[in-house]
C-alpha cells in the first residue's frame, strides 16, 4: 500500500540442522501496512516470522540464510546484536504468555525495565499508555498488582500486546494471535490491529481466512517453504492468481 | 441381566488383589510406627522428658536425644544450604545453558551419582575428602573466621562439617534432577516471550526460568532435606560419633541415624529402647518433611 518499504527480505532462507524450512523468501513490508502470513500448517510462515526478530536462530541446531533489513538496517549482519534487535521489534504469540512471577503492571514494564528504566513515574507512565493502546486499561487499573495470569485468557492476549508496545515498536510481529480465544476476544484484538496500525507496521500470521481478509492490507500465502502469491488482500481473496492459492482460501485444503 | 453381571466379576477379583497391595504400604508403614515406638516405650517410660535433655551417656543411663536432633538438622541443613546453588545452577547449564547432547550425557552422569552406594561416598569422604578438610580448608576458615564459635576450636577432620559436606555432595543429584525436571516442563513460549522483549540469556534465564520455578526449586529441596535427614552410612563414617553437643561445626558430632547405627550393636536394655525413641523421633520428622514436600510440589502445580 505504502511506497515506503519499511522491512524487506531477500532470499531468506530458515534451516533446523540439515532441514532447509523457508526455500529464500523475497518479502517486502511497507510503513503503517497490515501484512498477513496465511497457508497450511508447516508450510514455514511461523518460521518466517521468527526469522524477523532473529528469535528462530535461538532454537538449538537452527540457522538462517540470506538477508532481513529493517530500516534500511541489515539485521543478519555481523554486527548486528539480535538482542538490540528485538528490544525494536514486537512480538505476541500464539498462546498468551505472561510471566507467571510477575504481576500485571510488572509484565507490562518487562520490556523498558530490561532497558535500565527504573524511574517510577516513567514506568507508570508507560504501563498506562501501553495498556490503554491495548484496550486494556479500563479493565485491569485497579488490578495492577495481581498476577497477570489471573486476567482471562483474552486480557492476557491483550495484555501481551501491551507488554509488546511498551518500547514503542515501528514492528509488531503477531503469531497466530487470536487461534487461542473466543470469538468476542478475537473480534477485540481484530478491532485493535486495526488501530495500532495506524502507528506501526503489522506482520500477522493466521490460519483464520476471514480474519486475514478483514485486517489486513496485503497477504502472503505460503506453501512448503515458499512464497506462492503476494498481493493486496482484496485481491488475493477475489481473484488470486495461482491456482493453490485459490484451492487453499476456497478451503479444498490445507 | 445375569449375562452382564458375569462380565464384571474378574474385574472385581483384580481389584481386590490390587487393593490388598495398596494396604501393604499402609500396614508396613504405620508397622514401622508402631515398632520403633514398642521397641522406645521402656525408654519413654523410664524417663519420660529426660529423653528431651543434651546428655547422651549410656554408662550412667542418661540419655537425653536433642543433641543428636540438633546434628540431624544442622548437618542436613548446612548441605542443603551448600547444595542448592550448585543444583540450581547445574540443572540451569543441562537445561538452558549446554547442547543437546552435551546435556543429556552430562543429565545421564548427574543421575548416576544419585546411584552410588553410600558407603562408597563414605569411604571417599574418609580417605580422599577429610584430608582436604583438615589439611587446606578448616585452617584457612580458622585463620579468617575463627574467632566465631561455630569455626573455633580444634580440628579433628571428622566432623559435623565434613558430614554436612558428603551429604551436600550426595543430595545434589537429587535436587539436581528434580529442578531439572521443573525447567523442562516451562513452556517454551515462556522463554521465547522473554527474549522477543530483548532479555539477554541471562535476564531470560532469571524471569522465565528461575522465578517462575521457585516453589518447584523449593520442593526440590525439600526433598533433599528428606534423603539428608536419615542418610546414615557415609555421615556415620565421616562426623566423628561424639554424642557430645558442640557449638564448633569442626568438632565432632552425632545425628539421629548415625547414633543408631554406631551404638546399636551393643545396646540392650535402657539404652536399646532409647535408641528406638531416636529411630521412632526420626520417623516422625521425616513424616513430617515428607509431607510438606507434598504441600510445597502442589504450590507449583505438580
Amino acid at each position: 500500500m505504502n511506497s515506503k518499504n519499511l522491512l524487506v527480505t531477500k532470499g531468506l532462507k530458515a534451516f533446523v540442522a540439515d532441514f532447509e524450512i523457508l526455500h529464500g523468501i523475497d518479502l517486502a513490508v511497507g510503513e503503517r501496512e497490515v501484512v498477513a502470513l496465511i497457508g497450511p500448517s508447516g508450510c514455514g510462515k511461523s518460521t518466517f516470522l521468527r526469522c524477523l526478530n532473529r528469535l528462530h536462530e535461538e532454537t538449538e541446531g537452527a540457522h538462517v540464510e540470506g538477508s532481513v533489513v529493517l530500516e534500511g538496517i541489515e539485521l543478519y549482519d555481523r554486527k548486528s546484536d539480535p538482542v538490540a534487535l528485538r528490544r525494536r521489534i514486537g512480538m505476541v504469540f500464539q498462546k498468551p504468555n505472561p510471566f507467571p512471577s510477575m504481576s500485571v503492571f510488572d509484565n507490562v514494564a518487562a520490556g523498558i525495565v530490561l532497558q535500565g528504566v527504573k524511574n517510577k513515574s516513567v514506568l507508570q507512565e508507560a504501563v498506562e499508555r501501553s495498556l490503554r493502546q491495548a484496550a486494556l486499561w479500563d479493565e485491569v487499573k485497579d488490578y495492577l498488582d495481581r498476577p497477570g495470569t489471573s486476567l482471562s485468557g483474552g486480557q492476557q492476549q491483550r495484555l501481551c500486546i501491551a507488554r509488546a508496545l511498551t518500547v514503542k515498536p515501528p514492528v509488531l510481529l503477531m503469531d497466530e494471535p487470536t487461534s487461542a480465544l473466543d470469538p468476542i476476544s478475537t473480534a477485540k484484538i481484530e478491532e485493535l490491529v486495526a488501530h495500532l496500525k495506524e502507528q506501526m507496521t503489522i506482520v500477522v500470521v493466521t490460519h483464520n481466512m476471514q480474519q486475514a481478509s478483514r485486517i489486513s492490507d496485503r497477504t502472503a500465502f505460503f506453501l512448503y517453504g515458499n512464497v506462492v502469491e503476494y498481493g493486496a488482500t482484496r485481491e488475493v481473496f477475489t481473484t488470486p492468481k495461482n491456482r493453490k492459492t485459490e484451492e487453499y482460501i476456497t478451503g479444498r485444503f490445507g | 441381566m445375569n449375562s452382564l453381571r458375569e462380565v464384571h466379576r474378574p474385574d472385581v477379583s483384580f481389584r481386590w488383589i490390587l487393593m490388598i497391595c495398596a494396604w501393604v504400604a499402609f500396614l508396613l508403614l504405620t508397622g514401622f510406627f508402631i515398632f520403633l515406638f514398642d521397641l522406645g516405650f521402656p525408654a519413654l517410660r523410664d524417663l519420660g522428658f529426660n529423653l528431651l535433655t543434651l546428655e547422651w551417656n549410656p554408662p550412667l543411663k542418661v540419655f537425653g536425644m536433642v543433641s543428636f536432633i540438633y546434628g540431624t538438622l544442622l548437618t542436613s541443613l548446612l548441605a542443603l544450604f551448600i547444595a542448592t546453588p550448585v543444583s540450581v545452577a547445574s540443572a540451569v547449564v543441562l537445561s538452558e545453558l549446554a547442547p543437546g547432547k552435551l546435556a543429556k550425557a552430562l543429565g545421564f552422569l548427574v543421575e548416576m551419582l544419585a546411584a552410588i552406594p553410600s558407603i562408597v561416598y563414605g569411604l571417599w569422604g574418609l580417605f580422599f575428602l577429610v584430608p582436604i578438610l583438615r589439611e587446606t580448608v578448616m585452617p584457612f576458615v580458622q585463620k579468617f573466621v575463627g574467632f566465631l564459635p561455630i569455626f573455633g576450636g580444634p580440628i579433628y577432620g571428622v566432623s559435623v562439617f565434613s558430614a554436612a559436606v558428603i551429604l551436600a555432595i550426595m543430595v545434589i543429584p537429587t535436587i539436581t534432577a528434580v529442578c531439572r525436571e521443573i525447567f523442562a516442563n516451562i513452556p517454551q513460549v515462556q522463554r521465547d516471550g522473554m527474549l522477543a522483549l530483548g532479555a539477554t540469556r541471562f535476564e531470560m534465564i532469571q524471569v522465565a526460568v528461575l522465578d517462575s520455578s521457585r516453589s518447584g526449586i523449593f520442593g526440590a529441596m525439600v526433598l533433599g532435606l528428606g534423603r539428608a535427614l536419615g542418610e546414615t552410612m557415609a555421615v556415620t563414617m565421616l562426623i566423628g560419633n561424639r554424642s557430645e553437643l558442640d557449638f564448633s561445626w569442626f568438632a565432632p558430632g552425632q545425628t539421629m541415624a548415625s547414633a543408631m547405627a554406631s551404638e546399636v550393636a551393643e545396646a540392650s536394655g535402657t539404652h536399646l529402647a532409647a535408641l528406638g525413641m531416636v529411630g521412632f523421633v526420626l520417623l516422625l520428622i521425616s513424616a513430617l518433611v515428607f509431607y510438606s514436600t507434598k504441600w510445597a510440589l502442589k504450590g507449583s502445580g505438580r
